[in-house]
């Protein structure tokens, strides 16, 4: 007993370790890894050439392109006015400032088949904003735009989120030291606050993206799913699964899931960024 | 506001204030796009939901909640839920203590491994458990095996047809995958950020390890616990992707709320979609209005460990 606690660093005064890491990693392996190994053991029953020959099928190419790039899309006008929501409940005081605040984060709790159907009724011919755009030429329901509007939905609260805090943080000297040194407004906005937020600007893009591209609830009712035009690569994956074609599904799932690994990848990066450039700051 | 007024009086704050603060008209105009901006993506969105899930009349809403596939459908995502959430509960905890109290090599991983299913889209999230459970997956080709390295299980399996997929413990499988992350990741920033000496002087004065945690770490994490709850049911009882790929959306039987919604969508019965759907939207609002009195309480909390 002697020699083992002059070897290690550190005592264990608390109890409980090999038991809590023990029933962590037995509860993530059953429920996440043996699963996910899963989709990896079944796209091994295809060869290279089916494989590939699945993935770029020119349905696949199309679902990609509209996933993507809605998704990009949707997260680029999310940093935009997610910025601004995030601004205004930082730094300003106005009427139900509060219910403002709760109400950012309404599409992480509505759940994504209600936000479904509620968008595709909105924007729907008759509907309360599709009779608005109808004159004007706009389409949103069954179109690409659909999509986006759907994506852009869900995706609002990522970049108010991360923001916010960081906004909060943010301390009043500098801008005051920028102004006496004769910047204006503006440029204290552009050249002082707004490079201190990048790091949570782009981790909040990467979050709102990642979460767009796997979603599938709340498009699926406006997308109207066209063949071709407005089908989302989870709605692909979803049309295999119906026709009981698993190899396919899960050569698409593939897909998929490394596009969502990198994602993970780069938004674990930016938040080491977003940390160290803190800690940075109050050293 | 002339130069001798202003000598007089204490410093006037206008001066000083522009130089950190925006122009009045500047200040407006962003307040005005924000809130145009949630007004069209978050409001319009949520008062649709309620009046037209009385379009039909009060009626016909309650007619469309007191059909026995609703009620079905209610009941199923009640009991999945109570299932889902005290499991990732208590995973969270475990989870937490361990990474938060103790050091080891692999920590970093272990936390993006946590955060995994939230970074699946909810179509994979469902069908890994179609591969793992389904006809053609392990378990179905473990029934057929020739040679099963557990003969038993086989034979167990077989004799009572024991379905997972299309079938109400697949359900409860994919609940808990899409909900996994919740409680964990709400438990332990919270958790490191408390560090352990509170626990090691509670250990040090002779409590047992149960006593600890539960008059010392557990008062001190019960508002971040709630907070993960919170939203681990929010998700529990919303999720459609998922479900929608190992239900087999059997009505009266395997469908839960949401995908009683799309049920009813699909049969162009709309005003009966809403009603059923303000069931779920009222759930939403609760835990908005649940959430923010937790992160209330928590800063409150906190307040007064600074300054007791």
């Amino acid at each position: 007993m002697a020699i083992k606690l002059s070897r290690s660093k550190k005592i264990r005064v608390l109890p409980g370790f090999k038991l809590t890491l023990g029933f962590t990693l037995f509860y993530l392996g059953l429920i996440v890894l043996i699963p996910l190994a899963a989709v990896f053991w079944k796209t091994s029953s295809l060869t290279w050439a089916e494989f590939w020959h699945t993935i770029t099928m020119p349905q696949a190419l199309a679902s990609y392109r509209l996933t993507f790039g809605a998704s990009l899309l949707a997260a680029l006008v999310n940093a935009f006015f997610g910025l601004i929501v995030a601004w205004v409940l930082v730094r300003y005081e106005f009427f139900g400032k509060k219910i403002v605040d709760a109400l950012v984060d309404l599409p992480f709790a509505l759940p994504t088949a209600v936000a479904g159907i509620t968008l595709a009724m909105l924007y729907s011919q008759n509907g309360w904003i599709g009779q608005l755009l109808e004159p004007l030429g706009i389409k949103v329901a069954n179109t690409r735009l659909g999509v986006f509007v759907a994506l852009t939905f869900i995706g609002l609260p990522f970049i108010v989120r991360t923001v916010q805090p960081v906004l909060e943080d943010l301390d009043p000297e500098l801008e005051e030291a920028a102004a006496s040194l004769g910047a204006n407004r503006w440029q204290i906005f552009w050249r002082v606050i707004l490079p201190m937020l990048m790091p949570a600007l782009l981790t909040g893009f990467a979050l709102a993206f990642a979460r767009a591209l796997g979603e599938y609830g709340s498009v699926i009712f406006i997308a109207g799913n066209i063949p071709m035009k407005t089908v989302i690569t989870p709605l692909l994956i979803m049309g295999e699964l119906d026709m009981f074609d698993y190899a396919k599904a899960t050569a698409l799932a593939v897909v998929m899931l490394v596009a969502s690994f990198v994602m993970l990848l780069a938004i674990n990066v930016l938040q080491w960024w977003t940390n160290r450039y803190n800690t940075h700051n109050l050293a | 506001m002339t130069p001798a007024a202003t000598t007089f009086h204490t410093p006037h704050p206008v001066a000083q204030r522009r130089s950190t603060t925006e122009s009045p008209l500047v200040r407006r105009l962003l307040i005005g796009v924000a809130l145009a901006f949630l007004s069209v993506f978050l409001l319009v969105p949520l008062v649709a939901v309620f009046s037209q899930a009385f379009a039909k009349g009060i009626g016909f809403y309650f007619h469309t909640l007191s059909d026995p596939n609703a009620w079905s459908a209610i009941k199923l995502t009640l009991y999945a839920a109570a299932i889902a959430v005290p499991l990732n509960c208590v995973f969270g905890v475990a989870a937490a203590w361990a990474i938060a109290k103790f050091d080891f090599r692999g920590k970093n991983v272990l936390l993006t491994l946590i955060d995994l299913p939230f970074s699946v889209s909810p179509v994979i999230s469902g069908l890994i458990y179609v591969l793992v459970f389904g006809a053609q997956g392990w378990l179905g080709h473990y029934r057929d095996a020739e040679q099963p390295w557990l003969p038993w299980l086989q034979n167990w399996l077989n004799e009572h047809n024991f379905k997972i997929i299309f079938a109400v413990p697949g359900i409860v499988l994919a609940t808990i995958f899409v909900t996994f992350p919740f409680v964990a990741r709400e438990l332990i920033p919270l958790m490191q950020a408390q560090g352990r000496s509170e626990e090691e002087a509670a250990r040090v004065l002779g409590a047992s390890g149960w006593q600890t945690f539960w008059r010392v770490t557990l008062p001190n994490i019960k508002w971040g616990l709630l907070y993960g709850v919170i939203l681990c049911n929010a998700r529990a009882m919303g999720e459609f992707g998922a479900v929608s790929v190992v239900s087999g959306k059997i009505r009266g039987e395997t469908n839960t709320i949401p995908l009683h919604i799309e049920a009813l969508y699909d049969d162009l019965n709309i005003a009966g979609a809403f009603a059923v759907a303000s069931l779920l939207a009222f759930l939403a609002l609760i835990t908005l209005a649940l959430k923010t009195w937790v992160e209330y309480q928590h800063a409150r909390q906190n307040q007064t460990k600074m300054f007791p």
